[in-house]
């Protein structure tokens, strides 16, 4: 076979388009940062980073034809690459006031200087509010659907209510909950209880609906009594709705945490820190904590769904073949 | 059941009836909830009603202890009929052109809304057509697109408006992007699920008939994805709201229904603040029952099935 039909092997092509990608992305980024700008020399290195683009996107359709889990894992972290490549190089050549939006680097040396200072804003915003705000808010809204559970008349009133709450803009409740519980992470806490308690709420009562009535048939022929019903079939059945209420409130209670901040807090804490560095023009340390809060956000969501994984191994979303 | 229960069904009573539908049960709930909101706002009030006569040296009889917490100036909780009367006075009582009024701050937040939700909506198609036909962005995109709703945006909302205010963008814009950003998202993840949903059977039906792939999505993908798209629609246009309210929140913006919370957080006006949070969920239910009114409109227009 000759150089050239090797190259039509797509995962030949793939090797040389990713090593052609790194090779010119990190000779390019280097001349940026050395005071090449891009409104001097445009078109050469237009065209230099469309090799690298090219490059990249040969590498990814390379790897997509894999379904081992490196290379599922591999695309995605290629693809964040070059975002932060592109980013980089833009910011850097175009010379973007810093003001406006700072450079991956940037932001990174503000992580790394002023990390003491991120820190206990995460410990404030995150530990001290939003974990017991979520588990608070969670727990409410599981106990209520449990405790409603054999009251079809309070599940019809409840529900509609429910899904109506939860399409609301409830963050706006921020204010009123900082006068009533004060600056501390009690306000933050309680704004998030009442921004998780209704989807908690309105995807428990659906999960228990979910035993199909042959299963329930069944468990009646064995003469198990409401709670042996409950915590044997119906409660492991809900649980994927749980996990989905759990998933989707880990969202919200981080928001819901963030937002509170803008209102009145002590002097630490993520949301109070985006909105006083905003004011101050410090873009790249409010980069630096949209960054902390990415992180923390994604690791919880993480978390969550690995446990559900656990424990929810039976259900079709998770097995094979 | 058996089968001469199906044949004859036992005729509900008038209890069982009324209480089988919804009306009655959220009406039980809502009338529940009312009541436990006027008694909150006496127990929550009177302390600063009995401080106050305390001062004063007045004894008050539970009677007025009652009437004062419901006609505070500035209660810690007001009463239901307070922040009626502030909705229909600063609604229907007063010009929509003033700045008073809330119907204009309504239309300031509403126009954000709606260019943020057009924009999402577009973006979020055009996505999930892309991820539908390339396995490349498939893989490399749809990791990142769920990433990208664990970032808290409203956190960052702040920024955005102020970096966009910088370049010269002001106005609904900003807004609008912080929107767009929130309700891409279930439209995105609605349309792949909606896009993927025929059958194999009835894609090889078509491959059979030698169906181009562009054929193959106006005629097969897109009619499926159809009943996907509108429950999408209505959770992004809930979220679209939420990110336009917030996008106004921490800039100072001078106008629009986070206006209206931040200011009445200033000074301390409750029945403010409650009032524009009313008025938030009426626009979020509103926008809703629009939504489902243009699903019921598509599913007549397709022979009354969606």
């Amino acid at each position: 076979m000759t150089a050239r039909g090797n190259l039509g092997d797509p995962l030949r092509r793939g090797a040389v388009g990713l090593m052609a990608a790194v090779l010119i992305g990190a000779l390019v980024a280097q001349y940026v940062h050395r005071g090449l700008d891009f409104y001097n020399s445009t078109g050469l290195l237009a065209a230099v980073c469309l090799i690298v683009v090219a490059g990249a996107a040969v590498a990814m359709g390379a790897l997509a034809r894999f379904d081992h889990w490196a290379a599922r894992l591999a695309v995605p972290l290629l693809f964040g690459l070059l975002l932060l490549w592109a980013w980089e190089v833009a910011v850097v050549g175009f010379q973007v006031p810093r003001v406006l939006l700072p450079a991956p680097s940037q932001i990174g040396r503000v992580l790394a200087e002023r990390w003491d200072t991120l820190a206990l804003d995460f410990h404030q915003t995150f530990i001290r509010s939003v974990i017991p705000g979520y588990v608070m808010g969670c727990g409410a809204g599981f106990l209520t659907a449990i405790a409603i559970d054999r009251s079809p008349f309070l599940q019809r009133g409840l529900l509609p209510l429910g899904s109506l709450v939860s399409a609301m803009p409830i963050v706006g409740i921020a204010p009123i909950m900082v006068m009533w519980f004060g600056f501390d992470w009690q306000s933050k806490a309680a704004v998030i209880v009442v921004m998780t308690f209704f989807p908690m709420l309105v995807n428990t009562l659906a999960g228990l609906q979910a035993a199909g009535s042959m299963e329930r048939d069944l468990m009646h022929s064995y003469a198990a009594s409401y709670p042996q019903t409950l915590t044997k079939l119906r409660l492991p059945g809900a649980l994927p709705f749980v996990f989905n209420a759990l998933k989707l409130n880990s969202t919200l209670a981080l928001i819901g945490g963030i937002v509170a901040e803008f209102f009145g807090t002590p002097i630490q804490g993520m949301g109070f820190r985006i909105s006083t560095e905003v004011a101050r023009m410090n873009v790249d340390v409010v980069w630096a904590t949209i960054a902390v809060a990415a992180v923390a956000g994604s690791a919880f969501f993480g978390a969550l769904a690995a446990v559900e994984r656990g424990l929810t191994f039976w259900h079709p979303s998770f097995r094979r073949g | 059941m058996t089968a001469l229960d199906t044949l004859h069904p036992a005729r509900p009573t008038l209890w069982g009836r009324l209480s089988g539908g919804h009306a009655v049960p959220v009406l039980t709930v809502l009338l529940a909830v009312l009541a436990l909101w006027y008694a909150a706002a006496v127990w929550m009030n009177a302390p600063q009603i009995r401080d106050e006569a305390a001062r004063n040296n007045v004894e008050l009889s539970t009677a007025e202890l009652v009437g004062r917490a419901y006609a505070m100036e500035r209660p810690v909780l007001p009463a239901p009929h307070q922040i009626a009367s502030e909705l229909w006075r600063t609604t229907v009582a007063m010009a929509p052109t003033s700045k008073r009024s809330l119907v204009y701050h309504a239309w300031v937040t509403v126009s954000a809304t709606l260019a943020g939700f057009a924009i999402g909506a577009v973006l979020g198609v055009v996505l999930a057509v892309g991820i539908v036909h390339s396995r490349v962005l498939d893989r490399s995109l749809m990791p990142w697109i769920i990433a990208s709703q664990t970032i808290p945006i409203l956190a960052i909302a702040p920024m955005i408006v102020v970096v966009l205010g910088n370049i010269g963008f002001t106005g609904v814009l900003p807004k609008a992007v912080i929107s767009a950003y929130l309700s891409f998202f279930p439209i995105t993840i609605g349309m792949v699920k909606g896009l993927r949903s025929p059958d194999p059977i009835q894609r090889e039906l078509l491959h059979t008939y030698n169906a181009t792939e562009s054929q193959a999505f106006f005629k097969l993908r897109w009619p499926a994805s159809v009943s996907f798209l509108f429950p999408s629609f209505k959770v992004a246009i809930a979220l679209s709201l939420v990110g336009a309210i917030v996008g106004e929140l921490p800039t100072g913006a001078a106008a629009g229904i986070g206006a209206r919370l931040l200011s009445g957080s200033y000074y301390g006006q409750t029945v403010q603040i409650w009032s524009a949070l009313f008025m938030a969920a009426f626009l979020a239910m509103l926008a809703i029952a629009l939504v489902a009114l243009a699903e019921r409109a598509v599913a007549l227009g397709r022979g009354g099935r969606l």
